[in-house]
């Protein structure tokens, strides 16, 4: 058994690698650490606990990415994690890391502006086509293909595309 | 043979935290009963969403109210084995989808409302809810904008949808005494500073209604009349119907699973 002769900080690092390779079944350009949904992993008496906190309440992912979890931490040799959801701090898309932006618009997917004030919630946005890079965008729908989207048309292109919500 | 109900032992907190739950699953499940009606794609995947995020919040809810009553029951038997008179819902939730006006005001009450009481409970000193608070009050935000958005649309639109909306806020505003009042189980917990005092938010909550509903060129009733209830499990026909629908798998073949 690997996690015999792993020591603590190795198991958790090991633990980390397998963890973060997970994608979001829905984005499955971005994986759990570039969401930031993976929010730690820790080694209690030589077993593996892993956090994760949901984008959404009701976001359906969630089950699915747990049940990844267990695979990918299996294929590593680590068996049984636990898995515990955490609520606090609730995850804001301040989460998502640079680099997980830039794969989102790769994908094209318009990726969370910068700041999550509440203020900006009912302010206007701007937000850049992924497409074309144009600003003259606007909204069709604050509800999207999944609970993290909304939809948007650029009119410099004439494309539709995704916007990833700010939260 | 059908799945007998669960008993729960309703301390203050089982009971508060049941109350939010009911609010949450019953409203999400009338948004649910509009997949694949509403009057445009774009609406439906928005109604099924927000039933979506109240769901999620269902379940936070209702796992919380399971841990502090000591694990004997769970989500799914709070949800599939109460039977109305054990559901604390407010009565505004379980009322009927009606017309898309009717809906949207409801979500707009409410909403308005939530986003609230939920902001406000983020002092909880409970842990678990003021996290499930911070989490709720995010998307409340959106539900908020969205059903203002149409219920300016629908009031300012033609001369159908603007008697619509109106009926549906004249037939809806009795209900809305109910989320403000608070009894005194409830008010031991406010006391001990674990719940929120939701009396005091409702010179915010009508000063957003009034805002939204004037601009929608609508009017409120200046009627004072508020039906109760639900907190105590009164409820309207309404909510029995919604549960046979809700529990029927449940009922019929006792733990079914996927
Ligand atoms: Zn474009």
């Amino acid at each position: 058994m690997v996690t015999a002769v792993l020591s603590d900080a190795d198991l958790r690092w090991r633990a980390w690698e397998a963890a973060s390779q997970v994608v979001d079944p829905e984005i499955p350009v971005l994986t759990i650490a570039d969401l930031g949904v993976l929010r730690d992993v820790q080694v209690r008496d030589g077993r593996v606990e892993v956090a994760i906190t949901p984008t959404y309440s009701g976001c359906p992912a969630m089950n699915m990415i747990e049940l990844e979890i267990e695979l990918a931490l299996e294929r590593a040799g680590i068996a049984r994690p636990t898995i515990r959801t955490v609520l606090s701090p609730p995850w804001t898309t301040d989460w998502m890391s640079e680099d997980g932006r830039n794969k989102l618009r790769a994908y094209g997917i318009a990726p969370p502006q910068a700041s999550s004030s509440r203020r900006a919630l009912f302010g206007e946005q701007q937000v850049a086509c992924p497409q074309c890079g144009s600003g003259d965008t606007e909204l069709l729908s604050e509800f999207g293909s999944t609970s993290c989207k909304a939809l948007w048309r650029c009119k410099a292109c004439r494309e539709p595309f995704d916007y990833f919500k700010c939260h | 043979m059908a799945a007998a109900n669960i008993t729960v032992s309703e301390t203050p907190l089982v009971l508060y935290t049941l109350r939010r739950a009911d609010d949450a699953l019953i409203l999400g499940h009338r948004l649910s009963e509009w997949c694949g009606h509403a009057p445009m794609l774009e609406e439906d995947m928005a109604l099924a969403n927000m039933g979506l995020d109240l769901l999620g919040q269902a379940r936070e809810l209702y796992s919380y109210a399971a841990k502090v009553e000591g694990g004997r029951n769970d989500e799914d038997k709070f949800a599939y084995l109460r039977d109305v008179r054990q559901y604390r819902n407010l009565l505004l939730l379980e009322q009927p989808n009606g017309d898309f006006a009717r809906t949207t005001v409801r979500q707009f009450f409410y909403a308005a409302f939530a986003d609230l009481y939920w902001r406000a409970m983020m002092r909880s000193s409970d842990p678990t809810l003021s996290a499930i608070a911070a989490k709720s009050e995010k998307e409340s935000a959106y539900h908020v904008r969205h059903s203002s958005e149409w219920l300016i649309r629908l009031g300012d639109g033609t001369e159908e949808s603007h008697r619509r909306a109106q009926a549906a806020i004249d037939e809806l505003w009795a209900f809305t005494g109910e989320m403000f009042s608070v009894d005194d189980s409830e008010r031991g917990l406010i006391d001990a500073g674990i719940a929120i005092d939701p009396a005091p938010l409702r010179p915010q909550w009508l000063n957003t209604i009034s805002s939204v509903v004037s601009e929608a060129t609508l009017a409120l009733p200046d009627n004072d009349w508020m039906q109760q209830g639900g907190r105590s499990g009164r409820h309207s026909e309404h909510l029995g119907h919604l549960l046979s629908e809700l529990q029927s798998i449940q009922r019929s073949f006792p733990g079914a699973t996927w």
